[in-house]
């Protein structure tokens, strides 16, 4: 029997705010251990929550990017466990009130081949919600130390609906998720840092059945190609299962990314009663058209939607934009070269060949590199005029980018500069050329024009390789035109 | 003149002032008066002389030099051991919290440190507020000032006894369902319970997030204005707390004079009413009606569904805001855990009393998925329609007048029925369900000379007009010039 997997995915999202959801001190990672604390990040006796503003903002963000209706009214609720991990044994989040409704991610599936553009899909999704992160527990041999930093760190809990069928849809899902989190500047998305975690429910059905199978959640998948391996393993173990005759169990289970395997965590039946209620503490937060407005002024261009507009408005292969539009720096440094230089194209193959080598072997981040889109568009509109030669080009940028000169005055100063040739001189070379050449002579007048690179070659060879091709080209085809 | 320890805020700033006493002196007088009665009365959980005294001292450097602040400048005050002062002891009365010491002050403890108040000693109450005696309290129970054989209401038992017993110039406590007025009849003083959200709860433990609320217990309705200048207004580390223009609420008093429209709710005076209670609310009315106020019956028809409303509600709340005292990472941890389960168990089956248990059952047990819907959801239904009942009221009448409490002080250990107990609450919960004002005033004693308090429900925020209304009795009796023997 052939069969379908379902997959829905949790993916949780720290957002990126100065201060915690619920209090005025520091979020952060990387800190001596609980000294991002204070009374009510511990919970302590009569300390009370307040909501953050810019959390909210960066979620009614991440809600516009994906699509989301914004619930005009959204209200805290408490949702509630034992956990040494939580400081107050009950988490504030959004229980049946999120403040994002609906919406979608849209995915790229893998092409045919590397230059070739996927299928792309769109994974509806059921709701985005607010809640605060929870400690960290560290376990020794003989016990346990709970760190507190993190807990009280803005998080988005975004779920999709039960839509996605293969671990590739899967990974590709977190992927586009991952982009438009980093494009809105909600969150840095640094799976080790926790920053991006995922839990994933699946289920089996045999195709053509539309009943739903029984769904296993899938825990800890906490890096990327994790989700792709845990998923893939998990669809194997309940197919496995079924063609035992066996039953696939409702439960929870734990993934060993390093180990490639799983084990159960807890069953239905040991599944929490969370007794959620709403939190008394907070009032419900009303979301005005302004606020929207305002914040979907800030929304940028989404990838999907960038490597749309590159291609028609640019002109690029599929190729060159799926390197330029994934990271929002980079596709607006693209953009500001194309418009200075007028040539998209040759930005374009700079920065995928050249500036992206060399920002990867210096370890430096784009922001750091000390070629401007300035710099890259002058370059290019020095190849262009044919002032300057492709080798030589090459050379002025990798100084450039060491030292951050203008183009125009490496070349100057290291002499690579096409040759500000005589006119009379050149002509006296390519009237040579054309003379020791007869054979090529014959064929450009008999209609075939890339005869004409024949003579090229002795031209430069006069100038020492320093003419201007451009010069060079011109003045042979009006002395071919005329002989 | 009065002792010392048995006079008023505004008679002792006057004197303060006028430099004929010094906030050393009155301490000192007060902490001497606390040392003498606390073997009998057990009003405080603990008391800090040495810091009392230097916050004592303090003040008079202040006054010295021309920087006094206001009449609190100096006055000894005592707060409920639910509200969190920086580095001292924060217990609820609870085993649960036995050690711990608060390291932050909560927004009404830094508004009465502004204020130059000598805060002086913790004072003892119902464990984490829950309970109608004071009898529930890991530390033993408080006695009442009147009768010592006798309890002196609760949750906020401490605050009305210390004051009754001259231990404190006034005090505050917390009203969850009447623990603020309800002492404050047992014990003869003024009890204020503010509408919800005047008063922050930053640093009060939360017992009933939604219906806790800090108050003054005072000797005078004027002195329960002077607290209440203090500690009113909105306060950005409470989402609950209003937004709203703060009165003066003292001077406000000569201002407000009646005559006012004021409401009988029949429902407040049927059965279980004491009836020398009963008469003694009718003289007050009479005396309003004398005064040219006019007086209507009006009816608040779900009243009926108050009690069972509010033991929803707050054990709900109750269960949730009491997770958090687990062991973990302060208060009492058990040291009979084998695991970090039974850690929770052990520590919290050791830590806590019974009512507090008896409360965080019942509030998980009406959460339970499945029960939401018929318990919670319901009860918060019915609460809006509790609260409607006083609005429509407030369409005719300006304030209402009921007993503060259906019974006086009743013997220690004589009601061990907890249904009995909660009975206690019936005059009291509803304005808690409906987040209005209410204060209790002295109103008279009962023929074995224990005090009734008669009970003025107000319009929300509308504080200035209810402290109004209760003077204008007071004025008009002598019952807040009397002190128990002691």
């Amino acid at each position: 029997m052939t069969y379908e997997a379902v997959i829905g995915l949790e993916v949780h999202v720290q957002i990126k705010t100065r201060s915690k959801v619920f209090t005025r001190v520091g979020a952060g990672y990387g800190h001596e251990p609980n000294t991002l604390t204070d009374p009510v990040v511990l919970g302590l006796p009569g300390a009370l929550p307040v909501m953050n503003k810019a959390a909210l903002d960066a979620i009614i963000k991440a809600g516009l990017l994906l699509g989301c209706e914004i619930a005009p009214v959204c209200k805290w609720d408490r949702k509630q466990y034992f956990y040494p991990d939580s400081p107050k044994n009950y988490q504030i989040s959004q229980y049946d009130q999120p403040i994002c409704v609906g919406g979608a991610v849209e995915i790229e599936l893998p092409g045919a081949a590397r230059n070739i553009m996927g299928e792309h899909k769109k994974i509806p999704l059921t709701r985005i919600h607010l809640e605060e992160d929870v400690g960290k527990l560290n376990h020794g041999a003989t016990d346990s130390l709970v760190d507190y930093n993190r807990a009280g760190t803005p998080l988005m809990e975004i779920v999709s609906d039960p839509a996605m069928h293969s671990a590739e849809e899967a990974y590709a899902y977190l992927t586009s998720i991952r982009a438009t989190m980093i494009y809105g500047g909600i969150s840095d998305c640094d799976m080790e840092k926790g920053q991006l975690r995922c839990d994933a429910n699946i289920s089996i059905r045999p195709v053509g059945q539309t009943k739903l199978g029984t769904k296993v959640e899938l825990k800890n998948l906490n890096s990327i190609s994790f989700v792709r391996d845990g998923i893939e393993h998990e669809i194997k173990r309940q197919i496995a299962v079924l063609e035992r005759g066996g039953v696939i169990v409702q439960e929870t289970r734990d993934y060993d990314g390093m180990a490639g395997t799983s084990q159960s965590l807890r069953s239905k039946e040991e599944a929490h009663d969370y007794r959620y209620f709403p939190d008394p503490d907070l009032l419900p937060v009303e979301v005005d058209a302004a606020w929207k407005s305002r914040i979907q002024a800030e929304c940028p261009e989404l990838p999907f939607a960038k490597q749309r507009r590159f291609q028609a408005d640019y002109a690029l292969p599929y190729t060159l934009t799926s390197v330029l539009v994934w990271d929002r720096a980079l596709a607006d440094y693209f953009e500001a070269a194309a418009k200075l230089s007028g040539k998209p194209q040759a930005v374009g193959n700079w920065i995928a060949n050249d500036l992206l080598r060399e920002i990867g072997n210096a370890k430096i981040e784009l922001a750091a590199t000390k070629v401007s889109p300035a710099h890259l568009a002058a370059l290019v509109q020095l190849v262009e005029s044919g002032a300057v030669l492709t080798n030589a080009a090459k050379e002025i940028f990798t100084e450039m980018f060491a030292a951050g000169e203008m183009p125009e005055a490496i070349a100057e100063k290291r002499g690579l500069k096409a040759a500000p040739t005589d006119s009379n001189e050149l002509e006296q070379w390519c009237r040579d050329s054309i003379a020791a050449n007869a054979k090529a002579l014959a064929e450009f007048k008999a209609g075939k024009d890339s005869a004409i690179n024949a003579f090229k070659g002795p031209v430069m060879k006069a100038a020492k390789g320093k003419a201007n091709p451009k010069l060079v080209d011109e003045t042979l085809r009006r002395l071919l035109a005329s002989s | 003149m009065s002792a010392l320890h048995f006079q008023t805020i505004a008679a002792l700033a006057d004197q303060l002032a006028e430099k004929k006493l010094s906030a050393k002196e009155l301490t000192q007088a007060v902490l001497a008066r606390t040392k003498a009665t606390e073997p009998r009365v057990h009003a405080f959980n603990f008391f800090d002389e040495a810091d009392a005294l230097f916050g004592a001292v303090a003040s008079d450097t202040r006054r010295a030099a021309g920087l006094a602040l206001g009449p609190l400048d100096g006055i000894p005050l005592g707060l409920k051991d639910v509200i969190a002062v920086k580095d001292q002891p924060l217990t609820a009365s609870s085993k649960m919290l036995a050690n711990f010491v608060s390291p932050y002050d909560a927004t009404v403890t830094t508004k009465l440190k502004a204020a130059g108040a000598v805060l002086h000693g913790r004072l003892n109450c119902d464990e984490f507020a829950m309970g109608s005696s004071t009898e529930n309290s890991a530390t033993g129970p408080t006695a009442n000032p009147w009768d010592l054989a006798r309890v002196p209401g609760g949750s906020s038992g401490g605050s009305a006894a210390a004051l009754a017993a001259g231990s404190a110039i006034a005090t505050l406590g917390s009203d969850t369902g009447g623990s603020i007025r309800q002492p404050a009849a047992f014990c003869g003083v003024v009890g204020l319970k503010p509408t919800y959200g005047l008063v922050s709860r930053f640093g009060l433990i939360a017992y009933a997030s939604s219906l806790d609320q800090i108050g003054p217990f005072a000797r005078t309705v004027e002195d329960a204005a002077i607290v209440l200048n203090a500690i009113a207004g909105h306060d950005e580390r409470d989402s609950t707390s209003f937004r709203t223009a703060i009165p003066d609420y003292r001077a406000e008093l000569a201002k407000r004079r009646g005559p006012w429209k004021l409401g009988i709710p029949r429902e407040y005076f049927g059965e279980g009413l004491d009836p020398e209670i009963g008469a003694a609310v009718e003289r007050a009315v009479a005396f309003y009606q004398s005064q040219g106020c006019e007086i209507r019956e009006v009816s608040l028809p779900h009243t009926q569904y108050c009690l069972d409303t509010y033991y929803i509600i707050a054990t709900a709340e109750a269960s949730s805001n009491l997770a958090r005292y687990d062991g973990i990472r302060y208060g009492h941890r058990s040291k009979n855990a084998k695991d970090v389960v039974d850690l929770y168990f052990q520590s919290r089956a050791e830590g806590f009393g019974a009512e507090v248990k008896r409360r965080i059952i019942l509030g998980t047990y009406v959460l339970s998925s499945g029960y939401y819907d018929a318990f919670y959801l319901r009860a918060q239904k019915v609460r809006t329609l509790i609260r409607q009942d006083f609005l429509n009221a407030y369409k005719e009448v300006d304030a209402l007048i009921t007993p503060t409490s259906p019974i006086p002080a009743f013997k220690l250990g004589e009601k061990s029925d907890p249904l009995a107990m909660y009975l206690c609450d019936i005059y009291t919960i509803g304005v808690n369900l409906a987040g209005l004002p209410a204060i209790s005033v002295p109103c008279g004693f009962t023929k074995s000379q224990l005090p009734i308090g008669v009970q003025l429900i107000g319009q929300p925020f509308q504080e200035a007009n209810l402290l109004a209304i209760a003077q204008a009795y007071e004025r008009g009796h002598e019952w807040s010039t009397k002190n128990p023997n002691l």
